[in-house]
């Protein structure tokens, strides 16, 4: 009975105050679609992070004026080190056929070229990613050497560039969310000052807050599911769409987002919603009753 | 079954209290009235007995609970041991007389089957048999103010607060409602009524409690309005 009291309360509270659901259902659906694309593209940089680390490389170019001794001397320190799992050496040819690779649709810039211009290297692989200050410091002034570069370095910047998108998904994402939630707190005291004669009525016989709160809250709750459900749709839209679609060409740094990331994001977004304006409602009704 | 001691009530930013210092004790079954002039602080006390304010000093007791350190989320069951009735009735216009009284029992968790049975015999008591139906625009003043006081008489409360029932109706009808609350206080409700309608208060003869300026000045049994 009181189950059903509250449901037709909810329902027609929605309809008399459709544009407002609509509105509340929109913002949230915006904002919980922000949430969901951040997590998952903190999802993406973490997986990428850590695919990339592996694979990363510090490269230890020896100058041309080096002596065959010298670069037996770096090649045996480098095997003794204990930073060092594994070290390999690319002379100028293997450098020569990887520029050939890499500038495959530039023939003129190859033609000018000879292997002799490419410097030796020694490609090393750390322990730990992270150390190549050590290593830097330990390898740069041995003689032969003329430099050493981290890969990491670069990938860094990759890595700024995409965290930046990030936080910029997460900015939108609590700015939104702050709209939506002053949306629904107005939504219920609209609601709450349109049935303001009943719940005068109700706090008069004794009906108990809960009973009091309940259609509110729920109501709120109900735009909030529904904006989460629209923010996963929106999201596998962009999975099918974008990223499988018209950015697939990025995939290759991206790394692939699989479809179970993005199932993840539902119930994450619908609890999201649901606690959202679940708790604002509550607390706006609260406010508003106690006076 | 009431009893405020040494009551004192100043609302923020009041320059006097509205309460100043009151003791008053009043009895399982008996019929009060409280008159006073406008802002005497009469209304107050209506506040103070439903926990709608707290005391700034002393102790509020209704039905041996002490009102005045009562925990919030208490309140709604305290409430329901009280039926109240005001001077603009309060009734929701878009329900029936029936309903009206139905949605009091309802929103406590009362069954629709408790209500079909209730209801009716409620709606009879007040004198509105065969009007269950109507629509309170439907309905004139006085009528209005008996579905009132059957929504407050339904649950069967020990103590009914009156705050100025009359105010909005004439003479007649005033009466007519006076008769309706002495029937509910002859089954033993207490009934507490404020008002500045001398008229009724000298046909009742019913104790006294004249307040002025916040505090008691005339506390009389079978009193009149003077």
């Amino acid at each position: 009975m009181r189950a059903k009291y509250v449901l037709s309360e909810v329902m027609t509270g929605l309809w008399r105050n459709v544009t407002m659901t609509i509105a509340m259902i929109i913002t949230m659906a915006v904002s919980l679609t922000m949430l969901g694309a951040s997590l998952v593209m903190y999802h993406q940089i973490d997986q990428m992070k850590s695919t990339f680390i592996n694979n990363v490389e510090v490269s230890i170019f020896i100058s041309n004026d080096a002596t065959p001794e010298q670069i037996t001397s770096i090649g045996d320190s480098l095997k003794s080190d204990s930073l060092v799992k594994s070290s390999s050496f690319e002379d100028h040819n293997q450098a020569f056929e990887k520029f050939k690779k890499m500038t495959v649709n530039q023939p003129n810039l190859v033609a000018v070229t000879t292997a002799a211009n490419l410097p030796q290297s020694y490609r090393v692989k750390l322990k730990d990613p992270d150390k190549f200050a050590d290593i830097n410091t330990k390898y740069k002034d041995m003689p032969g050497v003329d430099n050493v570069v981290d890969q990491a370095t670069l990938l860094d910047k990759v890595f700024k560039v995409l965290g930046a998108l990030q936080n910029l998904a997460l900015v939108l994402a609590i700015a939104q969310g702050l709209a939506a939630l002053l949306l629904v707190a107005n939504t219920i005291q609209v609601a709450a000052y349109s049935k303001r004669r009943e719940v005068a009525v109700m706090k008069l016989v004794g009906a108990s807050n809960w009973f009091i709160q309940s259609p509110f809250v729920l109501e709120a709750m109900f735009a909030g599911i529904i904006g989460a459900l629209i923010a996963f749709g929106g999201l596998v839209a962009s999975k099918v769409f974008l990223v499988d679609g018209s950015l697939k060409a990025l995939s290759a740094l991206l790394g692939k987002v699989e479809w179970s990331t993005i199932f993840w994001q539902l119930p994450l977004l619908v609890v999201a919603g649901a606690l959202v304006s679940g708790v604002t409602g509550w607390v706006t009704l609260r406010a508003y009753i106690k006076k | 079954m009431i009893r405020l001691e040494n009551v004192t009530k100043t609302y923020p930013k009041a320059a006097r209290p509205s309460l100043d210092s009151v003791s008053v004790s009043i009895e399982k079954g008996d019929f009060v009235f409280f008159i006073g002039p406008s802002g005497s602080g009469k209304s107050t006390i209506v506040k103070l007995l439903l926990r709608e304010v707290t005391p700034t000093r002393g102790k509020v007791v209704v039905n041996d609970r002490d009102v005045s350190n009562m925990r919030s989320w208490r309140i709604p069951n305290f409430r329901r041991s009280i039926g109240c009735v005001f001077q603009d009735f309060r009734l929701l216009p878009t329900r029936t007389a029936y309903e009206n009284v139905a949605f009091a029992l309802e929103v406590i968790g009362k069954s629709q089957a408790v209500a079909r049975r209730v209801v009716p015999e409620v709606l009879e008591l007040v004198g509105l048999g065969g009007k269950e139906h109507r629509y309170p625009h439907e309905l004139s003043g006085g009528e209005q103010q008996r579905v009132a006081v059957a929504r407050a008489f339904v649950n069967r409360p020990l103590i009914l607060l009156a705050d100025e029932p009359t105010g909005n109706l004439d003479p007649d009808t005033s009466i007519e409602i006076m008769r309706l609350l002495d029937r509910i206080n002859r089954t033993g409700t207490t009934v507490v009524m404020v008002t500045h309608d001398s008229n009724i208060v000298n046909q009742m003869r019913r104790r006294v409690v004249e307040i002025e300026g916040g505090k008691i000045v005339r506390d009389q049994p079978r009193g009149v309005y003077g």
